[in-house]
């Protein structure tokens, strides 16, 4: 495989941002921001030069390779720093710098009253260089740094505004739960060492024929664990609701474009094991079907416009999942929706903060209303991100959420029929709660107080808002057209044979669309043509307070891990107390005692130890007299 | 005569020695019955020198003269210290280990 020295740019510029940032302080107070723009630009220009490096290049030679550094040499095992950029990277490396520097160009307007917006902007190259280690790392352990990286800008972005217990909380919720994630990722790395011998993506490839199935599954079983835990799918969903407590381009940037599908790329990065395990594979799709439901129930509950859209990316996320899980069939129809996915919900968000704006960081849709008027550039571009998500033609979402309906569908069997009816189930749904979140937002009566004077966000925000939206209206085009996308990651994939049609695509397409029509209008009928509450109706059905309450995620983790796990800790404090102190101290005090017992027999007279001295020295003799006889 | 005669005076000897240390409190008398002790040892070493035809016994006997006389010098030295400072040359009264 080819080499190209150029590759470490596109880390190493944002992590000098950040590392600069970081260590100058507040000497940075004035220009930090735009330094930290900059590189990230730069970051994107190194990636847009690759691509067209790549472009050049015959299909076998496109993938480059960077040696860094020799990190581990044990004997003949080998681990080295460096960095793979192939056709799958290349589609993260552009996402991750694009989307990123359109929301660096947004944070220096929306957090430009915030005293520590250099530490923000600090935190957020973190991320990216993260980020981009993360999809450039040519070994699982290398894209374990970035995983760990990724976690921990996370937490700090989370926390940002850490000076509210809740935010803190929040923070924290999201670094435990990811942690369990990441466990998994680790019993991965271990396994694929122990019985392969090898953590590299290649050499994991070139040794899953001859491994074992179980080998397989379980290394399978363990990634999935790790993809589950960092893109909040079922059942380690519950942080990503909480989450919502970051800054807006945070949630954009990291919880709904980038950080939380880097599950989906671990899975897909993973073909071959996944090829190699049926069951795991099977157990993916079966994941990424509760959560797409999971994710549009919470969704249409949600008052919070911020954790309606997370309910909803957790759902979308939960199709890539269903995608990844349908093998070779299916991954590039996951990075399709990915990437599709990344535009219009970075640009929904945007406008989520864009509304926050001019709403005195009001949340509660039911406070929002008839903000057409006040902010039409924000409806537009939020509308433009709305027909996507929903699947509308032409518009991104639809292309790539129907070739994942569709390619559910023709999984085969009954799987097939399950599948499929789920994900057009969830267009239902996900149409449904959006239109809901528009209807609620921007065109029901207005439901505000007179102090609220809603306006337009400044042009530094709306820039990069309008330029997700053009992403939202057209990336699903230009990568369906003529398959672009699928014969672009082709050379990475297991060839898949000839699959069964169930229905012909453009019935698939018409079901859908059908789906997406019946839940626009219930939404329509029941929020645009009646009148909404300004406070969430009290007397409503325990199916909609499960759903107000994330469908008891929260009260199910405290059931059955929280509240036992107390009462573990607790009772090894007792353990701890009765068994091995009281050792300690027993010990001790038989010390003690047999001392005091002792002392009694130490009078101070001479001639009692004279005495002693005696019968001892008498009793050795007749001892050795009794032996030698 | 018999040798054995020797042996059985240092047995009796030793026996005298050991009972006035056990039973006597003057620590001049018990100092001698230490002494009485260790020359039946010596009596002892010269005649197990004498059955067997070698020297080392009695080289042996030197030996013990030497250190009792080094011994003689540093305990008598403890005894008239002792009763210089508390008008007492009874081994029970300085019976103050045991605190």
């Amino acid at each position: 495989m080819a080499t190209n020295s150029g590759l470490v740019y596109l880390i190493a510029l944002p992590l000098f941002g950040a590392i600069s940032l970081l260590l100058l302080g507040r000497r940075a107070d004035k220009w930090g921001h735009l330094l930290a723009t900059a590189l990230s630009a730069g970051s994107f220009a190194v990636g847009l030069f690759q691509l067209s490096e790549m472009l050049g290049r015959e299909t076998e030679a496109r993938p480059v390779t960077q040696k860094l550094f020799t990190w581990i040499s044990v004997g003949s095992f080998n681990v080295d720093a460096s960095l793979l950029l192939d056709q799958l990277s290349i589609c993260f490396v552009l996402l991750i710098t694009g989307v990123g520097t359109l929301i660096h160009i947004y944070s220096i307007s929306y957090m430009s009253h915030d005293p520590d917006r250099r530490r923000f902007f600090a935190y957020l190259n973190l991320f990216i260089a993260s980020m981009l280690l993360l999809v450039l790392g040519d070994s699982y352990l290398n894209l374990y740094v970035g995983w760990e990286g990724v976690g921990l800008a996370s937490y700090l972005l989370i926390g940002f505004w850490n000076k509210k217990p809740a935010y803190a909380t929040a923070s924290k919720k999201a670094f435990v739960m990811n942690r369990i994630g990441d466990m998994g990722l680790s019993f991965a790395i271990m396994i694929a060492f122990a019985s392969l011998g090898t953590v590299s993506f290649s050499g994991v490839k070139e040794k899953a024929e001859f491994a074992s199935e179980a080998t397989m599954t379980a290394i399978g079983i363990m990634l999935l664990i790790a993809a589950v835990g960092k893109s909040a799918q079922f059942p380690l969903q519950a942080w990503l609701g909480d989450a919502m407590a970051g800054p807006t381009p945070v949630s954009a940037l990291i919880h709904a474009a980038t950080m939380v599908t880097a599950g989906v790329y671990l899975i897909v990065r993973s073909n071959f094991v996944f090829d190699a395990a049926p069951n795991a594979q099977l157990l993916v799709v079966i994941v990424g079907a509760i959560t797409l439901l999971f994710g549009a129930i919470i969704g249409t509950a949600k008052d919070d416009i911020k954790k309606a859209l997370a309910a909803s990316t957790m759902s979308q996320i939960g199709y890539m999942v269903l995608g990844a899980g349908l093998g070779p069939a299916g991954y590039a129809y996951a990075i399709m929706h990915l990437i599709t996915h990344g535009f219009f919900k970075a640009g929904m968000f945007l406008g989520a903060g864009s509304v926050m704006h001019g709403m005195n960081d009001e949340v509660n849709m039911r406070k929002y209303g008839g903000l057409r008027k006040f902010m039409p550039i924000t409806f537009v571009t939020f509308g433009l991100g709305y027909l996507a998500i929903i699947g509308v033609p032409p518009f991104a979402g639809y292309f790539s959420k129907d070739k994942i309906i569709e390619t559910a569908l023709n999984a085969g069997g009954a799987k097939g029929i399950i599948l499929g009816s789920i994900t057009l189930l969830g267009a239902a749904i996900t149409a449904f709660y959006m239109t809901r979140l528009m209807i609620l937002t921007f065109t029901s009566p207005k439901r505000w107080d007179d102090n609220q004077h809603p306006h337009e966000s400044p042009a530094l925000m709306w820039i990069p808002m309008s330029l997700l939206a053009i992403g939202s209206v057209a990336s699903g085009y230009l990568l369906y057209r003529g398959e672009a996308l699928k014969h672009w990651l082709e050379p990475l994939f297991e060839k898949h044979g000839e699959h069964t049609e169930l229905l012909p695509p453009i019935v698939v397409s018409g079901l859908a669309l059908l789906m997406v029509a019946i839940g626009v209008s219930i939404a329509v009928i029941k929020y645009q043509l009646s009148d909404i509450d300004a406070v969430a109706p009290e007397n409503v059905s325990i199916f909609t307070r499960a759903a107000r309450r994330d469908l008891l995620q929260d009260d199910a983790n405290e059931a059955l891990f929280m509240r036992p796990g107390q009462a573990l800790t607790s009772a090894l404090v007792k353990v701890d107390e009765r068994v091995v102190d009281g050792t300690v101290r027993g010990i001790g005090q038989m010390a003690v005692g047999s001392g005091t017992a002792l002392r009694k027999s130490q009078t101070g007279f001479v001639r009692s130890y004279a005495m002693l001295i005696l019968i001892g020295a008498a009793a050795l003799i007749a001892a050795i007299w009794v032996v030698t006889q | 005569m018999d040798i054995n005669n020797y042996l059985y005076l240092s047995a009796i000897l030793f026996t005298i020695g050991a009972v006035g240390v056990v039973v006597r409190r003057n620590a001049i008398v018990v100092f001698m019955c230490i002494e009485l002790m260790l020359n039946a040892g010596n009596l002892a070493l010269v005649t197990f020198s004498r059955i067997n035809g070698t020297l080392d016994g009695q080289v042996v006997a030197f030996f013990t003269m030497v250190v009792a006389a080094c011994e003689v010098v540093v305990g008598l030295a403890i005894i008239v210290t002792i009763y210089r400072s508390r008008r007492s040359a009874s081994i029970d009264d300085a019976s103050l280990l045991k605190r």
